[in-house]
Formats: C-alpha cells, sequence, structure tokens
C-alpha cells in the first residue's frame, strides 16, 4: 500500500513539476513578446544575432541538404523505375523536401547547432553574472539579451529551410538528372506542374516558421533558467536539443495532419 | 563615529530580515551609510554580506524589514522603479562580469548608450576618460578575454563609474588579485568615491587592505551585525569574534572544526587503552 503511494506521489511530484515549468516558460514567453520593442527599434542587434543563428548554420544545413537530396534522388528513382515512371523523380524529390524534409530536417540541426549555442551563451552570461551586472545597470536582459536572439532564431530558421530544400532539390537533380540520365525536362516540368504554392510552399514554410517559434522559445527559456553553474549550463544545452527535437516533431505531426488531410485535402 | 544626522544617509536599512525558503540569512540586521563615505561590510564567507548588498541593489526581496536607499523604501518599489533608482548605482561584481562578446570600449560605454541619447563622439571622449582613470585608456579595442583579473576588475571598475553613479558597491572586489592589482583597485576605490562625491559600499573579507581605506566598518556574523566601528576601533576591538577576524587566527569563537560527532567513535581503529 505504502510502495503504491509512494510511487503515486512521486508521479504526481513528476507531473506538476512539469506543469509548473510549462507555466514559467508560458510567462517567460509572454513577457519575451511583451518587451521585444528593443529587438526592432534596434534592429541591428537582431541582425547580428540573425548571423550567429542563421549565418552560421549554413554549411552545416546546405551540406546536409546537399545529401539529403541526393539521397532522395537515389531512392526515389530505385522505387520510381518499377514502375516505370521515374520521371516523375523530380516531383517526388520536391515535395518531400518542400513539405517535410526541409523544415523539419533543418528544424532538427537548427536546434542542435543554434538552439544549444544560444542555451549555452545565455547560461554563461548567467553564471559569470552578466545578466546580473545588465539588471544592475538597469538594463531589462529580456529586452537587451533574449529578445534579440529569440527574433533571430524566428527569421533564420524559414531561410534555413528554404535553403535546405534548395540544395535538397539540387542535389535530386545531380544524381537523378546527371548521374542517372532522366530526362531533365520531365524533371523540372513535373515537378512545376505538381508543387502547389499555396498548398506544398506556403505549408512548409509555415512549418518552419512554428519550428522556429518553438525551437528558439526553448533555447532561450532554457539559457536563462539554468542554475548558473557549469554542470547547470551543460544540463540546460541538453534539454535545449532534447525537448526542441521532440517538440519539432510532435509539431510535424499536428501540422501535417490539420494540413494535408481533411478538409484541406486536394 | 559615523555623522549623527540621519537625512545624509544615502542607504538606511532598519531590522532587515531575510530567509531562503526557510533557512535564516540575515536576522534584525540594521545599518546606516552616510553620503561621502566609503563603508565596509565585514564577514566570513557565506555570512550573509552579499545577501544583504543584493537586497540594496534590489536584486533580493527581504522577508521583513526596511531597505532605504536614496530615501526610498527599495522593498516597495516594481521593476520600473528599481531601474529607476539604479541608474544612480553602479555595481562591481566579483569577477568584474564583464560582457565577453563586446570590448573593452563597448562595455564602458554600454550603459551610456543604453540610458543617454549622447552623440557617438561623445561617448567617446567619455569612455577614455574612464578607461584613463583606472590607467587602462591602451586597452580600450581589447576583448574582455585576453585581460588579466585585475584588468578586467579595472575595466568593470571603469563601467560601474560610467554614469557617475552616487552609490557605488562592490562584491568582494579584491578576491583573486594578486598584491599589486590588489593595492591598486583599493587606491581606486578611495580616489574614484572622493572624486565622483559618490558613496560606497565595500563587501569584503579582506581586512588588511579594506581597513586601510575606509571610513567605517560593519562586521557580519550568523547574519547579524556583531560589531561596528572605524579601523582604530576595530583594530583595537575587544570583541573575540573581529579579533580572530583581524587578525586572521585559525581558532576562536569561529571553531577549526566543523561540528561533529566523537573524533574516536568516528574512526574503525579502537581507541588504545
Amino acid at each position: 500500500m505504502n510502495a503504491i503511494r509512494h510511487t503515486l506521489t512521486q508521479l504526481g511530484n513528476a507531473v506538476t513539476r512539469r506543469l509548473t515549468r510549462l507555466g514559467v516558460a508560458s510567462r517567460f514567453f509572454i513577457y519575451l513578446l511583451w518587451h521585444s520593442g528593443t529587438a526592432f527599434q534596434r534592429f541591428r542587434l537582431t541582425i547580428r544575432e540573425v548571423y550567429f543563428a542563421g549565418v552560421l548554420s549554413l554549411i552545416i544545413i546546405l551540406v546536409s541538404g546537399l545529401f539529403v537530396g541526393m539521397v532522395l534522388g537515389l531512392q526515389g528513382y530505385d522505387t520510381l523505375q518499377r514502375y516505370g515512371s521515374s520521371e516523375a523523380l523530380g516531383v517526388l524529390v520536391a515535395l518531400s523536401l518542400v513539405r517535410e524534409l526541409g523544415p523539419v530536417v533543418a528544424g532538427l540541426l537548427f536546434a542542435s547547432r543554434a538552439g544549444s549555442a544560444i542555451t549555452a551563451e545565455i547560461g554563461l552570461m548567467k553564471a559569470t553574472e552578466q545578466i546580473s551586472a545588465m539588471e544592475m545597470m538597469a538594463v531589462d536582459p529580456i529586452a537587451r539579451v533574449v529578445a534579440p536572439r529569440f527574433w533571430a532564431g524566428v527569421i533564420s530558421m524559414p531561410l534555413l529551410a528554404a535553403l535546405f530544400s534548395a540544395m535538397g532539390i539540387f542535389g535530386g537533380y545531380l544524381v537523378g538528372v546527371q548521374l542517372i540520365g532522366v530526362d531533365p525536362g520531365a524533371f523540372w516540368s513535373q515537378m512545376q506542374a505538381a508543387v502547389d504554392i499555396r498548398q506544398d510552399v506556403m505549408n512548409g514554410v509555415i512549418k518552419s516558421v512554428v519550428f522556429g517559434i518553438a525551437v528558439t522559445w526553448i533555447a532561450v527559456f532554457e539559457g536563462y533558467d539554468a542554475p548558473p553553474t557549469a554542470e547547470g549550463v551543460s544540463g540546460a544545452t541538453t534539454r535545449t536539443v532534447v525537448t526542441g527535437s521532440l517538440a519539432i516533431l510532435a509539431l510535424d505531426f499536428m501540422l501535417t495532419a490539420l494540413m494535408f488531410t481533411g478538409g484541406n485535402a486536394k | 563615529m559615523l555623522n549623527p544626522s540621519p537625512e545624509t544617509d544615502v542607504v538606511r536599512i532598519e531590522s532587515l530580515s531575510f530567509a531562503y525558503d526557510t533557512r535564516p540569512i540575515l536576522h534584525e540586521v540594521s545599518l546606516r551609510i552616510p553620503r561621502g563615505k566609503v563603508v565596509a561590510i565585514m564577514g566570513a564567507s557565506g555570512c550573509g554580506k552579499t545577501t544583504l548588498l543584493r537586497m540594496i541593489g534590489g536584486s533580493i526581496r527581504p522577508t521583513a524589514g526596511v531597505a532605504r536607499v536614496f530615501g526610498v523604501d527599495t522593498t516597495q518599489l516594481d521593476t520600473a522603479g528599481l531601474y529607476r533608482m539604479r541608474r544612480r548605482m553602479g555595481m562591481l561584481f566579483q569577477f568584474g562580469a564583464l560582457f565577453t562578446d563586446m570590448s573593452v570600449y563597448d562595455n564602458v560605454a554600454f550603459a551610456l548608450r543604453e540610458h543617454t541619447a549622447l552623440p557617438e563622439s561623445a561617448i567617446r571622449d567619455l569612455v577614455l576618460m574612464k578607461l584613463d582613470a583606472v590607467g587602462l585608456r591602451g586597452v580600450a579595442h581589447a576583448m574582455p578575454s585576453s585581460l588579466s583579473g585585475g584588468m578586467a576588475r579595472r575595466v568593470a571598475l571603469a563601467r560601474t563609474v560610467a554614469l557617475d553613479p552616487a552609490l557605488i558597491m562592490y562584491d568582494e572586489p579584491f578576491a583573486g588579485l594578486d598584491p599589486i592589482s590588489l593595492g591598486v583597485i583599493a587606491r581606486l576605490i578611495r580616489r574614484l568615491n572622493d572624486a565622483l562625491g559618490a558613496t560606497s559600499i565595500i563587501v569584503t573579507h579582506d581586512v588588511e587592505e579594506s581597513l586601510q581605506i575606509v571610513d567605517y566598518i560593519y562586521f557580519v556574523s550568523g547574519g547579524r551585525i556583531i560589531a561596528e566601528g572605524t579601523a582604530e576601533a576595530v583594530r583595537a576591538s575587544g570583541v573575540p569574534y573581529v579579533r580572530q577576524f583581524v587578525r586572521g587566527e585559525t581558532d576562536g569563537p569561529v571553531p577549526f572544526h566543523y561540528p561533529a560527532a566523537d573524533y574516536w567513535s568516528d574512526l574503525a581503529v579502537p581507541k588504545a587503552a
């Protein structure tokens, strides 16, 4: 009896702790949005962070996009040619990337490359009392440090996802057309005919914006909430990558269910 | 003695108590910091002196009592009120807390850029003047990571006084410095206080260096003020704790041994008859 009670108490505590943290994170998010004025009035601060979060993520995003596209070219051709429809390779590559792989894989890479860096930076600023120093100088660190990083992430993410998809399509073209010899005319024209701007491209963009908000919110919150010790910052960085990636996968399923089934289906 | 007129007090703390959860840190502390003076708050590590400093700065709220700074009770201020008050304060953190992503110049210019509409040419002159006052105009364009501990502390000091604060607070300004840097920082604290017409509070456990530059000292132990007085009075103090602290004796009211079970009963070896 006691064992059951103990287990239930522990379970209850764990749930309450997580819900409380979610509440704290939500209040932090609202405060952050409310104090975002500086990030736009002094846009130079945000641009600087776009460089760190976005531009410095370019290498990994572009190389990954290229390889994912090339693999899609190989795998897609292998399957499609069994049914004699290898000219549809362009459609397969483009739709897979624009609808799913672009936003999701770019989001996962963004969480581990830029998200972890944002958490570690803010966490270390806290551990070395830079955040306290700013507060003592009567400067709100959420407006001055957190908001520019958040908006930089939200701006960078859709751009990175778009570049990922573009590189992927180029990779698919390299393998499908240049290496295997699919007809280039069929590759491009079928892609143009089948990919819809609103249904496919816009939905992909919406996904990447949502992932950008989720990952960067998690990253800045984990950094700001990190215990000011080496252990605390490393734990927070890990949580950013794990929670950020899981959030992307869960949100992707929900968004896909809303976008590509039911009333919205073509 | 301190000036008896309370109107000249920049900081006035009355019956201030503070506890983390249920662990008491400060118990009914009262003290005064008069205008123009350099006052030290001394005590062993963990005695609650940094907590006291943070309460004066308004970053921690007391569980009971009043902390008046510039005549305003900080415990009643909202965030906007606190930020207004802090524009008249400067705080030097234990390890400087320089912004590592900015150059020395930008660190000192930070508060000027955030709080004033001065043109960049005026900011440049002010920054160079502050850096010159701490002797580091030559490293204006270096990054904080390339400075030694003593230099970083001096840059942080220049940043602290960038807006000519009326109250300057120092959290362990001497911690981890070599003797030369220590002497330089100590003399700078005194000189800047007098040149700016400011008031300074130093939280420290560095006895010798502090006694040479401060006007008055409060001793904190176990969350209470147990002694106070001028440097001479502290040196001649008969209070056992102050005597142990000033002379650096290993045993006294602060015992060498942390309370533990009986030594022999803790050891596995039986005591020889």
